[in-house]
């Protein structure tokens, strides 16, 4: 909203060597030292970011796991107390489901998004670097009541009456509750900035059928997140006025505990697909890459996307079953759950006929993707089988839950992550990881995760169930036990060598060049790394495989996309607005300058949380005020005189 | 050259159900609307598994609720008439119609702020208690923040930054108002007119 310059026609012009890429690096480039660096919008920043949180959070995770997993090696170990096992089982699952696989998820999409559409920056890049901000800091919210010893430690699941104030009086949960409120925050400014980036901001001529399906995955998972997330924010804060104002909302007498477990699982099963979908739609889009041909049924695909996360919200009492709800309802959401296997095989026989029907190149990247495949089935046939009532009545917290959860979240979220991370390296990096090391980077994750966690379905049907310390001894469980510890140390030493491979690439990798893979999509048209501006000019799309027209030949009747000869847009900051189904070109979008508030904002919130959290009011009072400051220097009209007066005219 | 795409001139920024900002605020409402669906959900949930013996009176009195309903209602009218005012260049009308809305959702909130008073339970009471005074509350913290935003609108306004040509802004802040005076019409109707039902 900079001026009233009320319409412009843009240029038509062709790119010619520096022209017109230098003019717009001087107005997209980031400011230098550190003021820039914070106040950075710039969705490549900001995404490589996220990646690179999400991940220490995934080591950190990890890392709890792999203590867990010495403590359970062997029978009667006494290495961790209960309650020391109590805060790392919980803070390894949140740590995970919040603080690793969906903000992995978002910044990848972050990252991709308006290198994949054809734009110059996603539609709210302040948005974008709030929501970065606020996950950063509800991260180390979390993480600071654990490392002083009062960390979460009813589960991520959080059931009351545990969590109520009488049986877990300390601040653990408090934090916990206030965390992911905030984290709530920072989850759904980012889904609306998804939303409207994919409703306004894609290439002219990139009509609804023609976008990679990942943005599909992110945006069905963005629109689930602004419905969904709600649901748990609100449980989270009742849970928190029940534990210090004395409110009765799960109290067992008068109030109704079980509303927790509705509330949370309104929200957690749709997170579920929210967490894995954007995953899928990374396979669907880099699968056809190295299978080199185009993605079979691309339509059924992109609608089971979305049918998946529709059904995805009634499903949510499958994980009530033994709540001892009326049969009438067990039997329509055991139904809902087993319909729901539907949309998902759409995907899995439209990799496997992709892989069939295409002439494999058998890259690092290519056996993640693929591998995840098999994973999705074994996880998704043990989440079948417990959506029968019967089933899940004999198999409920017991660890073949725990090898479901872990072959659908690891299976389908972190083997495409690092697929991800092969395939997109160069593009983020200007370098390629290394295959060799790669290869061994696979096989080693590949058999730690199947050494590790198959046996525990095994372990489930032995009756082994979930969230205990330790066993005793002669329960026949020792010796799986002792083989899914040492598969967890495997998979752990395969993640190492990922991070291995990505020191040793980022400086001696060779070069990647634009677009090593010869792939499809509009990312590979631009450099590697992209420039600050991502297209020199708004390209036109004409196809959804705008790189692989020539080869392709008859794919969109012989229309041919125009990549190096486009719009070109360079009065300050700005991208093309088009409209959400056609992609025709409707308004010139003025995109923002970098800016502080949004840190600025994030601390305020941060004294609102902390100040909540100590019951200083004062400390809440001040953040709630610099949040309405930063807001209104975020919000305040730019305006020259001269525009005041044509705003009046 | 691809079909389709041969432009001729295209608005700067957009401006009112054109611009990112207004499609922004729809995200904004949408996921506010779920939180209090979820809200309503707690209550409709709880009551139903306590019957109608859990309300602590039989039938609220609607003598303070129901004027206060209109008062909020003809808010959102003012709300409609100064952002007629700002669209068709009418400068009076444009600050007159937030000034009003302001005190009337000024008036609102001191209505509620004694039918609270006049409550012979508290938050800590009972489970009606705790919803009562949390989904009220939680809406009356939404009035107060449409407040703020009117009111910041109508010092912008006065400071002369919009007009015919550029209103978005006063478009988004109306619409959160209608959004927060359609949600207390979903909560009157759950706390005040689902008890004469059963």
């Amino acid at each position: 909203m900079r001026g009233l310059e009320s319409t412009r026609k843009p240029k038509l012009v062709t790119i010619d060597g520096d022209y017109p890429g230098a003019r717009l690096e001087a107005i997209w480039g980031a400011e230098p030292g550190l003021k820039g660096w914070l106040s950075s919008v710039d969705h490549k920043e900001i995404g490589k970011r996220y990646i690179l949180t999400a991940f220490a959070f995934l080591i950190l995770g990890g890392l709890e796991a792999l203590v867990m997993r010495a403590q359970l090696a062997g029978p009667e170990l006494r290495l961790l107390t209960p309650e020391q096992y109590n805060q790392l089982f919980t803070m390894h699952g949140l740590t995970m489901i919040f603080l690793y696989a969906s903000p992995i998820l978002t910044g990848f999409s972050n990252f991709l998004w308006p290198l994949l559409l054809g734009s110059r920056d996603m539609a709210f890049p302040r948005l974008n670097a709030l929501s970065y901000w606020i996950y950063l800091a509800a991260g180390l919210f979390l993480y600071a009541g654990f490392v002083t010893g009062h960390g979460p430690d009813d589960g991520w699941f959080n059931y009351v009456p545990y969590a109520s104030r009488a049986y877990d009086a300390g601040v653990n949960i408090d934090v916990y509750a206030l965390g992911l409120i905030l984290l709530g925050i920072s989850t759904s400014v980012g889904a609306a900035n998804f939303v409207v980036t994919f409703l306004q901001t894609r290439a002219p001529g990139m009509s609804i059928g023609r976008v990679p399906i990942l943005t599909w995955g992110t945006l069905t998972a963005s629109v689930a997140n602004l419905l969904a997330v709600p649901s748990v924010s609100l449980a989270f804060f009742l849970l928190w006025m029940d534990r210090q104002f004395g409110t009765r909302f799960f109290a067992t007498a008068g109030g109704q505990p079980l509303l927790w477990q509705h509330l949370f699982w309104m929200f957690g099963h749709p997170w579920v697909y929210a967490i894995v979908l954007p995953a899928m739609g990374m396979v669907s889009d880099g699968l056809p890459t190295f299978c080199r041909r185009p993605l079979v049924g691309y339509t059924a695909v992109a609608l089971s996307t979305v049918a998946t996360m529709a059904l995805g919200f009634g499903v949510w009492v499958h994980h009530m079953f033994a709540t001892g709800m009326p049969s009438l309802a067990l039997s329509f959401f055991s139904g809902a759950s087993l319909i729901i296997t539907l949309p998902s095989a759409v995907a899995v026989f439209a990799w496997t006929a992709t892989i069939w029907t295409g002439r494999p190149v058998i890259t690092t990247a290519f056996l993640f993707f693929a591998s995840m495949i098999v994973l999705f089935v074994i996880g998704g046939v043990s989440g079948f089988m417990t959506a029968s009532v019967p089933v899940d009545w004999q198999l409920t917290d017991t660890y073949f839950v725990v090898a479901h959860l872990h072959y659908v979240l690891i299976g389908i979220n972190v083997f495409p992550v690092v697929g991800g991370i092969y395939y997109w390296f160069p593009k983020m990096t200007g370098r390629l990881l290394d295959e060799r090391l790669g290869q061994w980077n696979f096989w080693t994750m590949f058999v730690g995760f199947n050494v590790g966690f198959f046996p525990m379905h095994i372990l489930g049907l032995l009756g082994m169930p979930r969230r205990v310390y330790t066993y005793a001894y002669g329960m026949g469980w020792s010796g799986l036990n002792l083989l899914v510890s040492v598969g967890s140390l495997l998979f752990a030493i395969g993640v190492l060598l990922l991070l291995v491979n990505v020191v040793v690439s980022l400086k001696r990798g060779a070069r990647a060049g634009a677009d090593p893979w010869g792939a499809p999509t509009l990312e590979w048209a631009v450099a590697s790394p992209p420039p600050s501006y991502n297209f020199a000019v708004i390209p036109i799309i004409a196809s959804r495989h705008p790189l692989w027209e020539a080869q392709l030949g008859n794919d969109g009747a012989g229309a041919r996309s125009q990549l190096s000869h486009g719009y070109l847009l360079d009065q300050g900051r700005e991208t093309l607005g088009t409209t959400p189904l056609d992609a025709r070109p409707n308004l010139i979008l003025e995109m923002p300058e970098d800016s502080l508030a949004p840190l600025l904002l994030t601390l305020g919130l941060c004294g609102l949380f902390i100040g909540g959290l100590a019951h200083a009011w004062w400390l809440a009072a001040l953040g709630g005020l610099v949040v309405f400051g930063a807001l209104l220097d975020w919000l305040w009209p730019r305006l020259i005189h001269a525009d005041l007066e044509k705003a009046n005219g | 050259m691809v079909d389709g795409v041969a432009i001729g001139a295209l608005p700067v920024g957009g401006q009112g159900r054109n611009h990112v900002a207004w499609w922004g605020a729809l995200c904004l409402i949408a996921t506010e609307a779920s939180l209090f669906a979820y809200l309503l959900f707690s209550y409709a949930y709880i009551a139903l598994q306590n019957g109608s013996a859990w309300l602590p009176e039989r039938h609220p009195s609607l003598a303070l609720a129901l004027p206060d309903t209109g008062v909020l209602l003809l808010s959102s009218v003012a709300v409609w008439w100064g952002e007629r005012g700002v669209i068709q260049g009418r400068r009076g009308q444009h600050l007159a119609g937030l000034s009003i809305a302001i005190a009337l959702g000024a008036i609102f909130v001191a209505v509620q702020m004694v039918e609270w008073s006049q409550k012979r339970f508290g938050l800590a009471s009972s489970s009606y208690g705790s919803l009562y005074f949390t989904i009220t509350g939680f809406h009356m913290v939404h009035v107060v923040v449409g407040m703020i935003i009117l009111a910041t609108l109508l010092g912008w306004s006065i400071a002369g930054y919009f007009g015919p040509r550029r209103h978005t802004p006063i478009l988004i802040g109306a619409a959160y108002w209608h959004f927060v005076d359609v949600v207390w019409l979903f909560v009157f109707t759950t706390f005040y007119v689902t008890p004469y039902l059963g």
